[in-house]
């Protein structure tokens, strides 16, 4: 039997305890895969429970402005498959207990080779990819190699789901990424959806735990949704945060410890990962 | 039919979509599905085409052109559709569908600028609202055709972002509809994106080779021995091509954006230098490094500048049923001045490539062939490029 996989046990234990998952979004290797390093750490000792890298991608078609130029930084740096595998594979023997997800397009994994995606994927001790461009009519090309490597494929809904909405939380795995908004990432000031109501449906499908993301940009927008589900992902803000670092000319370690603070700000501070003293 | 329940083209096509724009592709489905059955939908689509793009379209015996290359050579002359290319045709049938399902704004993607124009002449005719996503370099090259999209009411928004030309202007598009989903219809320009466009594109698109085909038998009492088209994404050559699949007496030929050619990896040749992916919604044909990375392509024509190719055009390639040249920008040029001098018809620099193509291969075409070049659009977009490159106009 394969072991379990953490983005389980990290649920349960955060259910156990009544808290809520904190998942920041970074691009990895933005301005550069060491400083990327360095913001991982700082957002794991600030308390974040998962950690989600985004894989950078030339054409981010699904992605707002402030994704799509960290995507040309890290991919003016040189960013290849291979050294994002490497930081996960450091980073998941440091933090054995804290979950590393990819974010990526279809593409990526494609054109890689699925197979050989996802035996790498393993081998880095990532546990869970988000393929925003991977439906799930066209699921059946990555979940038998998904399955076979013990990686979950999170999956999307969002608003505009309507029936489909049932069948995507009753086969998901992991947690349900629910997209609190329409349109692509980025910053909102407010949101079209009554929470109370799309997450009330959502549980009447599944209980796995349900993350919200899309737009929330400062702690008080957090602390509104995460009544209605489990966790909050939080994707450009940060991202917007490593890139007020570079404008300012912070150095790298400066740029990781600004974005440690901001995770603060939305976390309290307390790390959950116990090999973090 | 080649394609199955899901969009399939052998391995390409599929429905590769984000999941705010999944619903709505299979709302799109259904209801192109039941407009397709419906008589009145067709017989509506059918009048706009005569009395609005005024169809059909000639197909014009090029008797000098015909005496030169040693063949004989038909045009098929989109170009002399209503807004001057072939677009209109795809155009007005998806602004049908969006009037049928309640829309009440179109948004549309565009190199050359034609898809654009046509989406805002069918937006005015409809009185809906338009906004046109163009990018920068195309803005400057077909500047033209940003003025007339404007004329025709239609808001043009610059796309700056990668290389600033149709596939970023694609992906803005596509964010843009999944960001104001409820009532905006994304027209789609080429027989590409997640299923069902591809389709719809081709069944709207199709006209083009019915026309050629009942001509032909009419006239001619026979089926032409080939037919020449340019692809950029496809659509008039999908149009010219797809009534033809089964007669494998009638050889299909497509020429794709050789740009400064292949050898200088300045070009636009999907099929002939490009591997399989998945971009845009679609698997298919793309132009992308070892990590599905897309590369930046280029062409002198707007409207072929585009890194891949429809879904059903990758699958005629793979089962050979139609083959795929690249046609440098040099040898469109050379066409684009042959055609105006021979017939007195300036085409679109897109369809010079076609004529470019049926030039480059006229050692193998008897004076028994009957060879149809489709003509995909009008020259006058292009005519300022063409002389400025010359050095005739500063
Ligand atoms: C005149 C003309 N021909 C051809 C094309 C290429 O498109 P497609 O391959 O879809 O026919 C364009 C695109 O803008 C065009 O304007």
């Amino acid at each position: 039997m394969r072991k379990d996989n953490i983005i389980d046990t990290t649920f349960k234990k955060l259910r156990a305890e009544g808290k809520k998952a904190f998942i920041p979004f970074v691009t990895a290797g933005d301005p550069d895969i060491e400083t990327t390093y360095r913001i991982a750490k700082e957002m794991i000792q600030n308390g974040a429970n998962l950690i989600e890298f985004g894989v950078p991608y030339s054409d981010p078609s699904m992605d707002g402005p402030v994704i799509m130029r960290a995507d040309k930084r890290a991919m003016d740096s040189g960013t290849r498959l291979r050294d994002i595998f490497d930081l996960v594979g450091k980073l998941s023997v440091e933090y054995p207990e804290t979950p590393f997800l990819l974010l990526l397009y279809f593409n990526s994994i494609f054109v890689y080779g699925v197979e050989r995606f996802f035996d790498a994927a393993e081998k880095a001790g990532i546990c869970g990819l988000i393929v925003p461009d991977l439906p799930l009519e066209e699921r059946a090309e990555a979940q038998p190699c998904a399955d076979a490597h013990g990686i979950y494929l999170i999956s999307m809904v969002t608003p505009t789901s309507e029936e489909r909405a049932e069948q995507i939380a009753t086969s998901a795995t992991g947690f349900l990424y629910c997209v609190t908004s329409l349109g692509v990432t980025g910053a909102r000031k407010s949101y079209a959806t009554s929470f109370a109501e799309y997450f009330s449906k959502l549980d009447s499908f599944s209980d796995i735990p349900k993350c919200a993301g899309f737009g929330i940009s400062d702690p008080e927008q957090k602390r509104k949704i995460e009544q209605y589900c489990d966790g909050t992902i939080v994707g450009s803000a940060i991202v917007r945060k490593v890139e007020q670092g570079i404008e300012a000319g912070l150095n790298s370690e400066e740029i990781a410890r600004s974005v440690g603070a901001f995770v603060r700000g939305f976390t309290g501070g307390k790390s959950n990962d116990p090999s973090v003293l | 039919m080649t394609e199955n329940k899901k969009g399939r083209y052998g391995p390409y096509g599929g429905r590769y979509s984000g999941e705010t724009l999944m619903h709505a592709l299979f709302e799109l489905e259904k209801s192109y599905r039941e407009a397709h059955a419906d008589p009145a939908f067709r017989e509506e689509y059918a009048r706009l085409l005569r009395e609005y793009a005024g169809r059909p379209s000639l197909l014009y015996h090029a008797q000098r052109m015909s005496l030169d290359i040693g063949t004989t050579v038909y045009l098929k002359r989109e170009d002399l559709n209503h807004t001057g290319a072939h677009k209109i045709n795809n155009v007005l049938g998806q602004a049908l569908l969006a009037v049928r399902m309640g829309k009440k704004r179109l948004i549309a993607e565009t190199g050359a600028g034609q898809h654009g124009v046509a989406t805002a002449t069918a937006a005015a005719y409809f009185g809906l609202e338009c906004d046109v996503f163009m990018g920068k370099e195309d803005m400057i090259r077909q500047s033209l055709n940003v003025y007339r999209m404007e004329l025709l009411g239609a808001t043009v928004h610059e796309v700056t972002d990668g290389t600033a030309t149709l596939k970023d202007a694609t992906s803005e598009a596509l964010r843009e509809w999944s960001r104001r989903i409820d009532d905006t219809f994304y027209v789609i320009g080429s027989v590409v994106g997640p299923h069902p466009y591809p389709e719809i594109v081709r069944d709207f698109q199709r006209v083009i080779g019915d026309e050629i085909r009942a001509e032909m038998l009419e006239k001619h009492g026979r089926l032409p021995s080939v037919l020449i088209a340019c692809v950029g994404g496809g659509s008039n050559a999908m149009g010219t091509f797809y009534p033809f699949i089964g007669d494998a007496s009638v050889r299909l030929l497509a020429a794709e954006a050789g740009g400064e050619g292949v050898g200088s990896g300045r070009h636009a040749a999907s099929v002939t230098a490009g591997s399989t992916g998945v971009f845009h919604g679609m698997k298919s044909l793309f132009l992308q490094d070892d990590e599905g990375q897309i590369t930046p392509v280029y062409s002198i024509s707007a409207g072929m500048d585009y890194p891949g190719i429809g879904p059903e055009h990758a699958y005629l390639h793979d089962t050979g049923r139609a083959r795929y040249y690249p046609v440098t920008d040099q040898e469109a040029i050379d066409a684009f001045e042959y055609l105006s001098r021979m017939e007195g018809i300036i085409p679109a620099i897109e369809s010079a490539h076609a004529v470019a193509l049926l030039t480059k291969l006229r050692s193998e075409f008897t004076p028994d062939d009957f060879v149809v070049v489709t003509l995909s659009g009008r020259g006058d977009k292009d005519v300022e490029a063409i002389g400025r490159y010359r050095g005739k106009i500063n």
